[in-house]
């Protein structure tokens, strides 16, 4: 499809903007001539052809409202609408950040309560909201373990993370300086308690671990991990991804973990929006409640105001408070559920997962076969006997009309396919993608040149405009914007 | 429950498929003392009919620009967003999908992608831009960490006319990854030359500074340019409020490294502080050390163009600790935003709101300066924020409010030295009879 550049014609616009009504003075009076752009290459369209051109986009692009989206450790639930709407209120969408306190009660109210919420389920003592996104959320939190341990003068350098770990765990401890060391999983995909322990010492300021993990377990020796990290002075740090697995089942806070992050993208139903907005709340024990970034937000009787007055405050990580449309929409959520909604999620999402794990295992091998929690992997190994790898298995569900899960994730697991059906789907649909998934496992054995050369575009019978990405190609040589702007005057 | 599809028949059918009496059973590796006995100590669920009440009951306790006259910018700003663009966003197909990892089910976003980074190029007139960042702030902060891994130097040079905000994230960041921050005051309203020049030096990773700056002054760029280079230091500006890049010369054609900003006035709501986006660009030589998400444009295997995301190895998912950056969501629905925006109004859109910001600002600086109660603090050239000294700055805001007029921002709040003085903002939104009502209300005040 044309770019929007390649759209372009002198002389189109796309907006109607009204003349001045101040008397005009020459901009050269204004500003220094030297200081002024001598062109600016944007292109002329008008409004239908932007409206056409992206819809027309939106059209080959997949999301939770166009089908299922089991993209394991992304909880793809279902975004109410009603929440959109909310948002949408001039009361949230419209004020200024900067605004006076007593204009901006209704917002400060709605993150107040929203953090004594996000308290509770998770056992917390005190939260932060600022946070644009969860691998915000861990930078933060480990910006609190530093300081932590700053201010009593203890010197440790190290960060524990498992080798079943988000990526972002250890991106965020080398952004706090802090050196990872990683540890392999048991034989069961939990932490290695024997493996910990050898790995554990006064250098190692923190542990971060998943539960559940990324494989879909729950770790079952929480509470002796905890304690043992706890013995030794180490902090033990929660990536809240994967909470959806226990919302009011059991608390985090319980485990003995000392910080939590939350991804309300995931959790919470607001949308990933391709790729963000999201927001990364994280939570702390009492011990850390003086070193959450400020301002934080007090309550007097009826009256909610900033509290800047913070003085072992690591500071700001974000400009103003955090990302607040989002956080609308998740307080929204967690006002329209109540406490057995949200149990109902978890008990859901679980039950979903055992069914759709149970329906496939014969057909994929299961490296963990036990009870999982909200999600569980997978991996493609039996079919890469045929020379069928995870990612064709992956393309050629698009064929089939669901996005792919997601792969080669974790990396402890070869050819590994994570799938979290989550709650907001329908048994009917766990059945259709299983029929797909058992489906592909035989094309594999018969006819695995079809499922190598998936996805088929919508010109060969296929759903996608387009079909395999070179993506070695992408990054050989990278072509990262459209160059041709540069060269003509539109 | 609206929400889970699940019918009770439904469950059985599913427990007795796993062979088991309970969902509790699914539970039962989690250690019992773990389990909660009674339901989360939280308000008990609402229909939706009871939800959008309480919602906008809880809305309607704050001010809004709707019902507002705004002379506040500050790092946030009203600006007009085209109806096209929130029905354009209402797509949900663009606003329900992940990071688009599965490129042939997401040539949409990625496409959109594209477009953003090509546009963001093109204003700031550097060579690769990424798919955005959070907001402006932590995007300079990670422009100052890129800086540091680019040249191995720990201190940083920061201007005190660079946001508050900005200044305070980009030292939260700092701290934590043992960087030295250095300020640099200013004289007249834009960053001092004089304390730059002997405060830079070898050990100087980068020189950073905003512009138009947090005073709405324009900097002397090229000077700041030639300091910074001539120490081999590198040159980062912040751009925070971006529909000045439809007037002024891009800081790539100044020498800028790396140009990072707030796109928050490109379409997206102002939203009580967020979500706004970051976005960040630089030169072709340090494309493999920006942090975040980028899209490059590829082919299929019969030679159709379409869009991935690329250059991941230096992404955390693979390079775990040794990645750029931690950054992994972005800001990409608010990225879309600015993209329909900018090629909506564009070329001569984009420099009409810029014209029009400009000279109501200026048009309302003429007229406030020419009452006896306030003066101009300084003399420098701006864009759309200007500052004024006044006898009390905290009782004019009093009588703007009781006027429904949310007033300009008191810098002392920011900056203890500037007591009374008053931060102003104007942009298209401002019509002439209101900069005139605001005149009149001022004009009163004794």
């Amino acid at each position: 499809m044309k770019l929007i550049f390649e759209k372009s014609k002198p002389g189109r616009m796309g907006i109607s903007l009204p003349d001045c009504d101040v008397p005009e003075k020459k901009i050269e009076e204004l500003i220094p001539k030297n200081s002024l752009r001598s062109k600016l290459n944007l292109p002329e369209v008008s409004e239908v052809e932007v409206v056409r051109h992206y819809t027309k986009l939106s059209t080959q692009n997949y999301g939770v409202d166009t089908g299922f989206y089991p993209l394991g450790s992304c909880t793809m639930k279902y975004n109410p609408k009603v929440n959109e709407e909310i948002a949408k209120f001039p009361g949230f969408k419209s004020s200024h950040p900067l605004q006076d306190e007593g204009l901006s009660q209704g917002a400060l109210e709605l993150m107040y309560h929203l953090e004594k919420i996000l308290s509770e389920i998770t056992g917390m003592d005190g939260f932060t909201l600022q946070p644009a996104a969860g691998a915000q959320g861990e930078l933060t939190g480990l910006m609190m373990v530093k300081a932590c341990f700053e201010q009593k003068r203890e010197k440790r350098t190290k960060i524990i993370v498992s080798d079943s770990s988000h990526g972002t765990n250890p991106a965020s401890a080398s952004l706090c300086g802090y050196e990872s060391i990683t540890i392999k999983s048991n034989e069961r995909g939990t932490v290695d308690l024997e493996g910990l322990k050898r790995a554990l010492n006064e250098d190692v300021a923190c542990i971060i671990l998943t539960n559940p993990n990324t494989l879909g377990l729950f770790e079952e020796e929480i509470l002796e991990i905890t304690a043992i990290a706890h013995k030794k002075g180490a902090l033990v740090y929660c990536d809240g991804a994967n909470m959806n697995a226990f919302l009011g089942i059991a608390r985090p806070g319980d485990m003995g973990f000392d910080i939590i992050h939350l991804n309300l993208h995931k959790t919470f139903s607001t949308p990933h929006g391709g790729g963000g907005p999201g927001s990364g709340p994280v939570g702390v024990k009492k011990s850390l409640v003086p070193f959450l970034p400020k301002p934080t937000i007090k309550r007097e009787k009826d009256k909610y105001s900033l509290d800047y007055d913070k003085p072992l405050s690591i500071g700001k990580i974000k400009a103003f408070y955090g990302n607040f449309g989002v956080m609308v929409k998740a307080y929204a959520y967690l006002r329209a559920l109540g406490p057995e909604g949200l149990r109902g999620v978890a008990e859901n999402a679980v039950l979903n997962a055992n069914y759709l794990m149970k329906k496939l295992k014969s057909y994929y091998y299961l490296p963990f076969d036990r009870t999982c929690m909200h999600e569980f992997v997978l991996s493609g190994k039996k079919q890469l006997e045929k020379g069928v790898h995870t990612n064709d298995i992956a393309k050629r569900l698009l064929d089939y009309g669901f996005h792919a899960p997601t792969v080669y994730f974790p990396l402890i697991v070869s050819e590994a396919i994570m799938v979290e059906p989550t709650e907001t789907e329908p048994k009917e649909i766990l059945d259709e993608f299983a029929s797909a998934m058992i489906e592909i496992a035989q094309e594999a054995k018969e006819n695995p040149e079809i499922v190598k050369t998936a996805p088929h575009p919508t010109t060969e019978g296929g759903r996608t405009p387009v079909g395999r990405l070179d993506a070695v190609a992408a990054a050989r040589k990278p072509n990262l914007r459209w160059k041709k702007l540069d060269k003509r005057e539109i | 429950m609206r929400f889970i599809p699940n019918t009770d028949q439904d469950r059985k059918e599913i427990l007795e498929f796993l062979g088991i009496k309970s969902i509790k059973e699914l539970f039962k590796n989690i250690p019992e003392e773990l389990l909660l006995k009674k339901n989360l100590k939280i308000p008990k669920g609402f229909s939706e009919i009871e939800l959008v009440r309480e919602m906008r009951f809880l809305s309607e306790k704050n001010a809004d620009l709707e019902h507002y006259s705004c002379f506040l910018g500050a790092g946030a700003y009203h600006h007009f967003i085209p109806a096209i663009i929130p029905h354009l966003m209402g797509r949900s197909e663009f606003y329900t999908s992940y990071t688009p990892y599965q490129p042939e089910a997401s040539q949409g976003l990625l496409q959109t992608i594209y477009e953003f980074q090509t546009l963001i190029c093109e204003l700031t007139g550097m060579d690769v831009a990424n798919a955005s960042m959070y907001d402006g702030a932590s995007a300079l902060a990670e422009a100052m960490i890129m800086a540091f891994h680019i040249t191995g130097r720990k201190e940083v040079i920061i201007s005190r006319t660079i946001h508050p905000e900005y200044r305070e994230v980009v030292k939260t960041y700092a701290q934590a990854k043992n960087l030295k921050i250095i300020e640099i005051e200013y004289e007249n309203g834009i960053t001092s030359l004089e304390e730059l020049k002997r405060k830079v030096s070898d050990k100087t990773a980068a020189v950073l500074i905003q512009n138009p700056n947090f005073f709405g002054s324009l900097e002397d760029i090229k000077e700041i340019e030639r300091i910074a280079h001539k120490n081999k230091s590198l040159f980062i500006v912040a751009i925070v409020e971006p529909t000045s890049l439809g007037l002024l010369k891009p800081p790539g054609e100044l020498g800028a490294d790396i140009v990072v900003g707030e796109g928050q006035s490109f379409g997206n709501p102002i939203s009580f502080g967020g979500p706004y986006l970051g976005f960040m660009a630089t030169k072709d030589k340090y494309m493999r050390k920006l942090p975040g998400r980028l899209v490059g444009a590829t082919k299929d295997s019969k030679g159709r163009r379409g869009y991935i995301l690329t250059l991941q190895a230096r992404e955390q998912h693979i390079r775990r600790e040794k990645a750029t950056s931690n950054i992994c969501t972005n800001e990409a629905l608010c990225a879309l935003a600015a993209t329909i925006y900018l090629v909506s109004l564009g070329k001569e859109g984009l420099r009409r709101v810029a014209e029009l910001s400009l000279q109501k600002a200026h048009y309302a600086f003429e007229k406030i300066k020419e009452i006896d109660e306030f003066e101009a603090a300084f003399a420098s050239p701006f864009y759309n924020e200007f500052i004024v000294e006044c006898r009390d700055a905290q009782g004019v805001n009093r009588v703007l409010l009781k006027e429904k007029i949310i007033g300009p921002l008191e810098l002392e709040k920011y900056y203890p030295e500037l007591k009374n003085h008053l931060l102003f903002c104007a942009t298209e939104m401002n019509s002439k009879e209101e900069i005139d009502g605001l005149v009149n209300i001022l004009r009163k005040i004794k």
